[in-house]
């Protein structure tokens, strides 16, 4: 019983000891750090996906605190309003940005784009692409083995197994670009996010000639051009047999998506124009797409 | 009997075509020549649409140092200069030549007469393998031009010629060294001379004794060159391996070359093609490819003119077997599997073999034991199951800290994993990537000086 007894005041004295020498010492070598930056730490959303471009939330925390100028600093996660609270907490302007979201610039489902070869590999598209072309006749477009699903922190991409294509859920999405750094053909990039997640893109990246999409894929782009001749605002550009919608230009007014003869543009979230309009083509008529709402839904 | 000192493995040598005498496959009708096939810059085309060539003629001039030449194999009209798919369905820069008959351009002597001497200088016989194009053609197609010219500073001790061909299935090397072998001998003597040396040896696997013999008869009329046999093991015919194998001698990790231990390495075919490029002015034109394969008709070796689509070697072996499963350009270790069989031969293609969907197809692989059996397989002295792991978390520090860049690829590891993981996959995956970041930081740094 004695025994017992000493042991455990022994015991006792000692921690007693040792949490007074830690006291001193805590108070001694204390790091001196801005309290602002657990504040800040704290209004970030604490994804820690690196959308940033910092390590994590932490990393992207002090430096906002520590920088004067945090106008090139933004989280995608959190957002414009989001950046705006803690730009007003240390008052500093914030970096504005519109919203954007992921988009997969890849038509070539199992049926538009006939697999030619078996992958027997990694799955994994960065092994596939170091190796060669990929499963179909297409050298640049979705290889299918989603490297981008596995990339995403926020469950927001997902192949979809009967076209082989990754689908955006858009009101998961982020655009914290960590899928657009996972994907070794440059399919993914990020666009502006419409209101209710309406977009008008080109929904391939093959640069190869017309003859030689089409051979690969019925959904390809061909670069024929017509796009860019029918549209009023100057957003659609071709280059390199390939045509790109400038999202900052566009209207989505939607006369391109009749126009291509393949279907690569893709429509999402709205009605496409009834086809055939009545008179023959006017030009500049209803450029502001956003004000009908008549159409959509 | 001698072999490298660390790793390998032994797979079934499969040597299907080695009693198989070189025969000449007749002309394409259409050839397309990528200006890219041999390590460093492409050449830069010097023919455009409706040229007419001649067999033999220059159509690609070396882009730059660490280039080649390339000569066009027929004569005919130049019908394209475009992006062509290639064997593994990418598309590459190509001249599309058309044939139309067979002439030669001037100054190629096409005569089967040996000619022994060269009273060449050093410096002339680099000029003429430079300027008939020659690469390595065990499939590395390093310009043999670059190898040759020794950088100030070094000296070469000996010339190593590669006659191990420890791929399976392979055999152009085998009938290359038996039945061209005093031409070869020949083309050794030339190499010592290019790089001043006293001593040559010509490495060949006990697997391949009639070789061995034939040019050990051979190398008895000349001074200096000796015939080594070398115990079978894959990869011995790795450049780093047969080094250590005949010389003892290991080369350190990269940067190092070769060079650096003093010796010169170059494969038979090449010593071959540097006979007739010195000797008789002939540009590298046309190789041996050995068409191989189980279950294929007939298995041969074919002397193939550059640019012969792969199809009309395997219509020229009995056509594709109806269970073929995968093509591939080279052998079943090291080749590159192919998805577009209209794509040519090129400089660096040893052979063509076709497997059949049985042993094309991988095995399911389950879950690393840490059993290190690929460590004890790989030649370079790497933990490949350690890179594969360090690749997929993306840990490139970690990767270049432990020398993934000395991996050669050679698929030991992959091959003796008894979880059938995908090593080699996320090595070469890992290993490329690494070498990128090298290169980047070498490209961010070069302003600043």
């Amino acid at each position: 019983m004695e025994v017992l007894l000493y042991t455990i005041l022994t015991l006792c004295v000692l921690g007693v000891l040792a949490a007074v020498i830690l006291y001193f010492v805590a108070q001694k070598f204390r790091v001196e750090e801005d309290p602002r930056i657990d504040e800040v730490e704290k209004m970030l959303p604490g994804a820690n996906c690196g959308g940033c471009g910092f390590a994590g939330c932490r990393g992207m925390a002090d430096a906002l605190v520590k920088r004067d100028d945090i106008s090139e600093l933004f989280c995608p996660v959190g957002g414009g309003d989001c950046m705006k609270a803690i730009a007003g907490y240390l008052g500093k302007a914030a970096a504005e940005k519109q919203p954007e979201v992921a988009t997969v610039r890849c038509g070539g489902t199992c049926e538009k784009r006939p697999r030619t070869n078996e992958y027997n590999g990694v799955k994994s598209c960065a092994v596939a692409a170091s190796l060669y072309v990929g499963e179909t006749g297409c050298a640049f477009g979705c290889l299918g083995f989603g490297d981008c699903v596995a990339a995403c922190a926020f469950d927001a991409i997902h192949m979809n197994p009967e076209t082989g294509l990754p689908e955006v859920d858009p009101d998961k999405c982020t655009a914290c670009g960590a899928c657009v750094k996972a994907c070794p053909k440059m399919v993914i990039e990020l666009r502006k996010k419409w209101p209710k997640n309406r977009a008008v893109y080109v929904s391939c990246v093959s640069k190869d000639k017309g003859a030689v999409v089409m051979k690969a894929c019925k959904a390809g782009c061909i670069g024929c051009g017509k796009c860019e001749k029918v549209c009023a605002f100057g957003a659609i550009t071709v280059e390199n047999n390939l045509a790109y919608i400038d999202p900052q230009k566009c209207k989505l007014c939607r006369k391109c998506v009749n126009e291509c003869p393949t279907g690569a543009i893709k429509l999402v979230g709205m009605e496409p124009l009834p086809k055939e309009p009545k008179a023959p083509a006017a030009p500049k008529a209803a450029p502001a797409a956003t004000k009908e709402p008549n159409h959509e839904s | 009997m001698k072999t490298f000192p660390i790793g390998g493995v032994h797979p079934s040598a499969n040597k299907l075509s080695s009693a198989k005498a070189i025969e000449v496959l007749p002309l394409p009708e259409v050839v397309t020549i990528p200006l890219a096939q041999h390590i460093g810059a492409p050449a830069v085309a010097k023919v455009a649409k409706g040229d007419k060539v001649l067999t033999g003629q220059l159509i690609a001039e070396a882009g730059s140092f660490m280039s080649a030449n390339i000569h066009s194999p027929i004569s005919g009209t130049v019908t394209a200069v475009d992006l062509v798919p290639n064997g593994q369905g990418l598309r590459q820069m190509m001249i599309t030549i058309k044939r139309e008959g067979d002439e030669w351009a001037e100054g190629i002597d096409r005569s089967e007469q040996l000619v022994k001497a060269c009273d060449l200088s050093a410096q002339e016989i680099i000029a003429r393998i430079k300027a008939a194009g020659i690469v390595g053609m065990g499939g590395a197609t390093f310009p043999t031009h670059v190898k040759l010219s020794i950088p100030a500073g070094k000296k070469a001790e000996c010339v190593i010629i590669n006659g191990v061909e420890c791929e399976p299935y392979l055999t152009s090397d085998h009938r290359m060294m038996l039945e061209h072998g005093e031409e070869l001998v020949v083309g050794v003597t030339i190499l010592m001379k290019a790089v001043g040396v006293e001593k040559a040896y010509i490495g060949i696997e006990n697997n391949k004794p009639d070789a061995i013999e034939h040019l050990s008869k051979i190398a008895a009329q000349y001074k200096g060159i000796e015939v080594v046999p070398l115990k079978v093991r894959y990869p011995q015919g790795g450049e780093k391996q047969l080094i250590a194998a005949v010389t003892g001698r290991q080369v350190p990790p990269p940067p190092a070359l070769p060079i650096d231990v003093g010796a010169v390495v170059c494969n038979a075919s090449t010593t071959y093609a540097v006979y007739q490029a010195v000797q008789k002015g002939m540009p590298l034109i046309q190789r041996v490819v050995t068409i191989t394969g189980k279950n294929l008709k007939e298995p041969k070796n074919l002397l193939t003119r550059m640019g012969t689509p792969v199809s009309a070697l395997i219509a020229a072996a009995g056509g594709l077997p109806e269970d073929a499963g995968k093509v591939i350009n080279g052998g079943p270790m090291m080749g590159r599997a192919m998805v577009n069989l209209d794509s040519p031969v090129t400089k660096g293609c040893s052979g063509i073999t076709v497997l059949s969907e049985r042993d094309a197809r991988r095995h399911e692989s389950s879950q690393c034991i840490k059993c290190a059996k690929c460590v004890a397989a790989c030649p370079m002295g790497l933990e490949p199951y350690y890179l594969s792991k360090m690749t997929q978390k993306k840990n490139w520090d970690e990767l270049e800290a432990r020398m993934i860049t000395s991996c050669i690829e050679c698929g030991c590891c992959q091959s003796t994993c008894p979880a059938y993981l995908p090593l080699l996959d996320w090595v070469r995956l890992g290993k490329q990537t690494v070498m990128g970041r090298i290169r980047a930081r070498a490209a961010a740094a070069a302003p600043k000086k």
